[in-house]
């Protein structure tokens, strides 16, 4: 089990968590999809993991070793990359300078190899390379964002709604991207509001209430799962 | 007409154009305006004479007023006035930053610059004192400009310290991470950057660099208590002219602001001078706030 | 005795004096939150004022005007209000911290101008023979301390009722709701700005009130009395006495005035003539410092009310 979160309790203020007690795991290489109501905690889930959002019960393991207390910015150290949901990426740096700045735990030479290898996996971000990355299109940022985050070769991979604010067509380029990162050995976890994309890729899935996981699933079966579509997942199935 | 004015302008705005890059990587990492910035200047003009006169020898380096001592004092100075900067840090302005009110830093700065200045006045008395009171021969250049050697190796000082800090800036992985946290703080450290090395960096570069301007200011006119304190307003003027996190906005405000400085002395009268930088700064904040190379706040 | 009876007033009326500026800059940062740090040149904006429009005519100078005082001195406060409004109005869409670097630099050229403009100023010589209230009585000293002393107190008492009627009206509830709730201020947006500014102008107005009065008091204004130092003094009376109180401010205005020259007599007499202004140095480094400590350990000051978290 590369990542194990046990009894999770985070919250921005003393007192008053958001989220109360989650448990999760997610295997090497797999792909774990968090989906639940707005409110559910599901973003508060993974920023506590990254370190983000004040823990104050519970445990986080990566790959057995206890991370709960790292402080967010030694988090890729342990080999944990995040992607916020918005203001992902530094706007007044060209692409390059995002991808730069992102490698600092590399050592030095190992640097350019590696955006190389970035560009060779993202040809698109490779073409604008000098390009504010302010300037990029709203399916590029995300791109560069994952590009980022990839760049210190980590172990888990964790995206706030990688989909939201894209048009259909870019949300299916984001998403077999991050199939073709997994199919690589790297293991996703994803929150998401577009259940139905995350799903499609994901391989196991949780729906988060209140704060803490109340199903667990394979992604096809939760899919097909009636009372949990109706009630979770905001779609109705016709049959 | 002589046209001395504009070599004046340069050399002083030279000096502003210095401190103002402190001012504006305080302002755009630290996020807050330190009114104690001046207080570096002096504090690291004071420390730099200490220093000489520690060495003791008057060996200048003719035709320079100065010699090797000074040097040798410039820096010992510039790494004492960034510990300075550091111990204030950690005593005051970490623990009120991280209660979240960027108001009360500012306001802090507004004490210990208060003490700070009033301490040198203590040690040194209020009274103006040099490094050198040698007088030096100009050499005429043309159209009325007459130049020193000290005004020729401070100039180029300044030209050697600003390329090397743009450099930095754009091209050490430090400087990338000072951009990227003034940027976005949150995301800075999800992509790994270490925050108190940043605001350690950024202590260390904008003390220092106020050290070489105040030890420029003292071998060109004098050291004074109080001559951080008649500094600070065109320095703020210049961040804010240049726009805030901007380097060469920095310089290019503190230029265009001793030229401005040096033309009302010519054209106005010498006792208007310091109402220049309040002019242009009011002139900034009404026309274009965010400044020559500013970016609009999200 | 009678002496140390006339010098009490004396002190309680400059330690009054103090305490009225320090109301005016309640309503701006205790109240609204506004970072003032010209405070010294508002209050000279108001002493100048109301010196200039009612003290005799005197060659090289601008004046003449003979206007009364209490003419003079609502006068001080329009102009100052107006001041410090333009000043608000210039920075306060922008950064807070916009608004205290201007303000400092409105206290450079005021400074500037008293020094420099001898036709209007009088230049570091400044305005003399400013009327005094009860001159008949100048040269019963204890008689004409008291009085002003009285006159002082009235006008003092008579702002702070009315800012406290201020800060428990509609208008002051605004304002403290501003100051505490960003997401509010964003929600009134430009009428956020309005409130804001007329918030700065009322304190500057009070500030040069406190200006005027002072130099009626003492009958004689030269640039030197608005060095920064008065700021610092000021500022470090509030946040002693506690911001957001007026009462706090009052009391801490007369504290540390009390401190300031206590320790200036002490010194005084204690260390050796040549050591005179290195200590008086020390004295603003204590203050400075304390000012420092203050915002670290004691934010809500001494003698204010407790205010909740």
């Amino acid at each position: 089990m590369i990542l194990q979160v046990k009894g999770l309790i985070a919250g921005y203020e003393p007192g008053l968590s958001i989220v109360k007690g989650a448990s999760i795991h997610a295997a090497e290489g797999e792909i774990v999809v968090i989906l639940g109501p707005n409110g559910a905690g599901k973003s508060s889930l993974i920023k506590a993991i990254a370190g983000l959002v004040p823990v104050t019960g519970g445990q986080v393991l990566l790959d057995g070793r206890d991370i709960t207390a790292v402080p967010a910015h030694l988090m890729v150290r342990q080999g944990l990359a995040f992607v916020p949901q918005t203001e992902n990426i530094f706007p007044l740096m060209t692409v390059e300078e995002n991808l730069r700045v992102s490698g600092g735990i590399l050592p030095r030479s190992g640097v350019s190899p590696r955006i190389a290898e970035m560009y060779e996996a993202f040809p698109d971000l490779a073409r604008q390379r000098a390009l504010m990355a302010g300037s990029l299109s709203g399916g590029q940022r995300q791109m560069l964002a994952v590009a980022r985050a990839l760049i210190v070769r980590p172990r888990v991979l964790m995206l706030d709604e990688p989909s939201a604010g894209l048009s259909p067509k870019l949300v299916a380029q984001v998403f077999a991207q991050l199939q073709e990162i997994r199919s690589r050995g790297l293991t996703i976890v994803l929150v998401e509001q577009n259940a139905r994309a995350a799903l499609a890729i994901g391989d196991r899935a949780y729906v988060l209430v209140e704060g803490r996981e109340a199903h667990e699933g394979k992604a096809k079966t939760l899919w097909d799962d009636p009372i949990i579509a109706e009630l979770y997942l905001g779609h109705r199935r016709a049959s | 007409m002589s046209l001395q004015f504009l070599l004046d302008g340069v050399i002083a705005g030279s000096m502003i154009g210095l401190g103002a890059i402190g001012v504006t990587l305080t302002y755009s990492i630290l996020r807050f305006s330190n009114f104690a910035h001046g207080d570096f200047m002096a504090w690291g003009a004071y420390a730099a004479l200490a220093v000489v006169g520690a060495l003791g020898g008057s060996t200048a380096l003719k035709p320079l007023s100065f010699g090797l001592p000074l040097l040798v004092a410039l820096v010992v100075a510039m790494a004492l006035t960034a510990l300075l900067a550091l111990v204030l840090d950690w005593l005051l302005f970490a623990r009120l930053r991280a209660r979240g009110q960027s108001i009360i830093v500012v306001m802090a700065s507004f004490g210990a610059s208060m003490a700070l200045r009033s301490l040198l006045e203590f040690i040194f008395t209020s009274r103006p004192t040099y490094f050198s009171r040698a007088i030096q021969m100009a050499t005429p250049l043309g159209l009325g400009i007459k130049i020193t050697a000290d005004q020729v190796a401070l100039l180029l000082l300044t030209l050697v310290l600003v390329v090397g800090m743009h450099l930095f800036m754009a091209h050490s992985q430090r400087g990338r991470e000072m951009r990227a946290y003034s940027q976005n703080p949150a995301l800075a450290k999800v992509v790994g950057i270490d925050v108190a090395a940043v605001v350690r960096a950024t202590w260390v570069i904008g003390a220092a660099l106020a050290c070489a301007s105040g030890v420029m200011v003292g071998v060109l006119v004098q050291i004074r208590p109080l001559m951080g304190l008649s500094l600070l307003l065109p320095m703020f003027a210049a961040a804010i002219l240049g726009g805030i996190g901007s380097v060469r906005g920095a310089v290019l405000g503190g230029l265009i602001i001793g030229l401005s400085e040096a033309a009302a002395v010519q054209f106005v009268g010498a006792e208007w001078r310091q109402a220049v930088a309040f002019v242009i700064l009011m002139a900034v904040l009404l026309i274009r706030p965010i400044g020559l190379f500013g970016v609009a706040e999200r | 005795m009678i002496d140390l009876l006339g010098y009490g007033a004396f002190f309680l009326s400059t330690a009054l004096i103090f305490g009225l500026i320090a109301l005016g800059l309640n309503l701006q940062w205790g109240l609204t939150g506004l970072f003032n740090v010209g405070i010294a040149g508002f209050v000279a904006i108001g002493a100048y004022s109301s010196a200039i429009l009612t003290s005799p005519d005197t060659p090289d100078r601008i004046g003449g005007f003979g206007w009364p005082i209490v003419a003079g001195w609502l006068a001080a406060a329009l102009i100052t209000a107006g001041a410090a409004a333009f000043t608000g109005y210039a920075t306060l869409r922008l950064k807070a911290d916009y608004l205290a670097i201007t303000t400092f630099g409105v206290a450079v050229v005021v400074q500037l101008v008293a020094l420099n403009a001898q036709g209007l100023t009088g230049g570091p010589f400044g305005v003399a023979f400013i009327p005094r209230p009860f001159a008949s009585v100048q040269d019963q000293a204890v008689l004409f301390n008291f009085a002003n002393l009285g006159v002082i107190a009235v006008v003092t008492l008579a702002a702070y009722l009315a800012l406290e009627r201020l800060s428990r009206s509609p208008w002051g509830r605004v304002l403290r709701a501003l100051r505490e709730d960003e997401r509010a201020a964003i929600a009134l947006g430009k009428s956020a700005q309005s409130y804001r500014i007329q918030a700065f102008a009322v304190g500057g107005a009070v500030m040069g009130l406190a200006g005027a009065v002072q130099a009626h008091f003492i009958g004689f204004i030269a640039p030197d009395n608005y060095l920064p130092t008065l700021t610092f003094q000021v500022w470090a009376m509030l946040m002693v006495g506690g911001s957001g109180s007026n009462r706090g401010a009052l009391l801490g205005s007369i504290v540390v005035w009390a401190i300031w020259v206590g320790s200036g007599t002490v010194t005084a007499s204690l260390v050796p003539q040549d050591w005179q202004a290195r200590a008086a140095s020390l004295q603003i480094v204590a203050i400075g410092v304390m000012l420092c400590l203050i915002l670290l350990w004691r934010p809500q000051g001494f003698f204010g009310p407790r205010r909740r978290q």
